[in-house]
């Protein structure tokens, strides 16, 4: 069996696995931290930085750290709270989110944040972008006003004779995903799925699916992201 | 003592915010006997008879008019609030924004598969009457100050109802998870 170790969150005695991260750790113990780069079975890339907590003092992002024997973390203090709701007012204000003419938008983890952090106006100036909307395979489009470049497609392993559907292009503010038409056109319904589920925001999308679910039972239209994790607290 | 003062206006919106004014169903009722309307398409009046204490903007601006309302809200308003996404933030009007404006009048009146066969003369509407389209559509707190934030498409009746009535009697807003949506 592996290693059982104790740490506090907020000063909450917590108990958790050796090599587990924060995040993973925080979970084990009903306590909530805030993620969107990261996914499941993919390696931690941390590119969002909205999982920002302290340890021992240090700021560090809780989905790639692992947690260590008697470290004592920070995650809901006023401070970091005010990181994270900038974090994502960043993201909202990088991109064109038009929330109410978006697919996505109840089950968007994005925006759920924003509503986590009761986002009223972004502290940011919006820049309104002008990117490609890429609508030209049968069973994927991609948003790229939208994507805010967690690489989480990227990163999954959703290939075909190991060749990614989607690839970083360009770089610095410039930066977009581009998905590989070839490979797109032959994507099973299975894997058009795969991809939209990947995206946590509105950026990928299968066709013909937006709007199905009704206003009211989306993913995050009665209770906010992460509460099923705090009420096993 | 007087009653509060409330003004309203729609300035690039579709009027789907004061209809979540409206939303606010027999709370209406209380409303009349907490505040006094003035300026505001909820009674007609059309010009400012004297200096309010709450003014409510639905819509952004994209077009001269709309900046021309805006600082005249501003102007005899003590606390402006940015009502709905429109407002906000542009909301649908500005998914013309990155577009240019060139580029979107063409699409409306020339090259739109609506237009494209019924304007021969390949006018664009250019009366003095009609006001100056924007280069792009602008959130309201880009062009004046405002206080107050109430997000939604439209904000839900209880997220008003409870921000007007926090404002008037002074008392905390009740932020439940419910209210605040941007949809
Ligand atoms: S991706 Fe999310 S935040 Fe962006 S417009 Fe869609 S619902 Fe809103
Ligand atoms: S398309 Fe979606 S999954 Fe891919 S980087 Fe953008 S936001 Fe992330
Ligand atoms: S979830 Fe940790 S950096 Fe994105």
């Amino acid at each position: 069996m592996s290693e059982q170790i104790t740490f506090t969150i907020d000063g909450k005695q917590c108990t958790a696995e050796k090599g587990d991260t924060i995040v993973a750790a925080a979970k084990k113990n009903g306590v909530y931290i805030p993620t969107l780069c990261d996914f499941e079975g993919l390696k931690p890339a941390a590119t969002c930085r909205v999982c920002t907590v302290k340890v021992n003092g240090a700021p560090t992002t809780a989905c790639s750290a692992t947690v260590s024997q008697g470290v004592e973390i920070e995650s809901n203090t006023e401070e970091i709270t005010n990181i994270r709701k900038a974090v994502v007012e960043m993201m909202f204000v990088e991109g064109n989110h038009f929330c109410p003419a978006c697919e996505k938008s109840g089950s968007c983890d994005l925006q759920a944040l924003c509503y986590k952090y009761q986002m009223m106006v972004p502290r940011y100036d919006f820049t309104f972008p002008r990117k490609e909307l890429d609508a030209t395979s049968p069973k994927l489009l991609i948003e790229k006003n939208r994507c805010i470049l967690c690489k989480r497609c990227v990163r999954s392993s959703i290939t075909t004779n190991g060749k990614s559907l989607f690839a970083v292009a360009k770089r610095g503010n410039k930066t977009v995903i581009q998905m590989d038409k070839t490979l797109a056109a032959d994507l099973s319904e299975e894997q058009a799925k795969e991809a939209m589920e990947l995206c946590p925001v509105g950026a990928i999308l299968k066709k013909e699916t937006g709007f199905v679910t009704p206003i009211g039972q989306r993913k995050y239209d009665a209770a906010p992201i992460g509460s099923d994790i705090e009420s096993n607290a | 003592m007087s009653k509060p003062v409330v003004a309203t206006a729609s300035l690039a919106g579709c009027f789907g915010c004061h209809m979540s004014i409206l939303d606010i169903d027999e709370r209406i009722l209380d409303l009349i006997e907490l505040v006094e309307f003035n300026k505001s398409p909820v009674d007609d009046i059309k010009t400012f008879t004297k200096q309010c204490d709450i003014g409510i903007i639905e819509g952004g601006c994209c077009n001269s008019e709309n900046v021309h309302n805006l600082k005249d809200f501003r102007k005899n308003c003590n606390i402006l609030i940015s009502l709905g996404e429109c407002a906000i933030m542009g909301g649908l009007p500005a998914m013309r924004n990155g577009i240019p404006i060139k580029e979107c009048i063409e699409e409306a009146y020339l090259d739109g598969p609506t237009v494209a066969d019924c304007n021969e003369k390949k006018i664009l509407p250019n009366d003095d009457e009609i006001p100056m389209i924007l280069d792009r559509v602008y959130p309201c707190h880009e062009i004046v100050k405002i206080d107050y934030f109430l997000p939604g498409c439209p904000p839900r009746a209880d997220l008003i109802w409870n921000a007007v009535a926090a404002l008037v009697t002074g008392g905390e807003l009740a932020l439940p998870y419910e209210v605040v949506k941007f949809d």
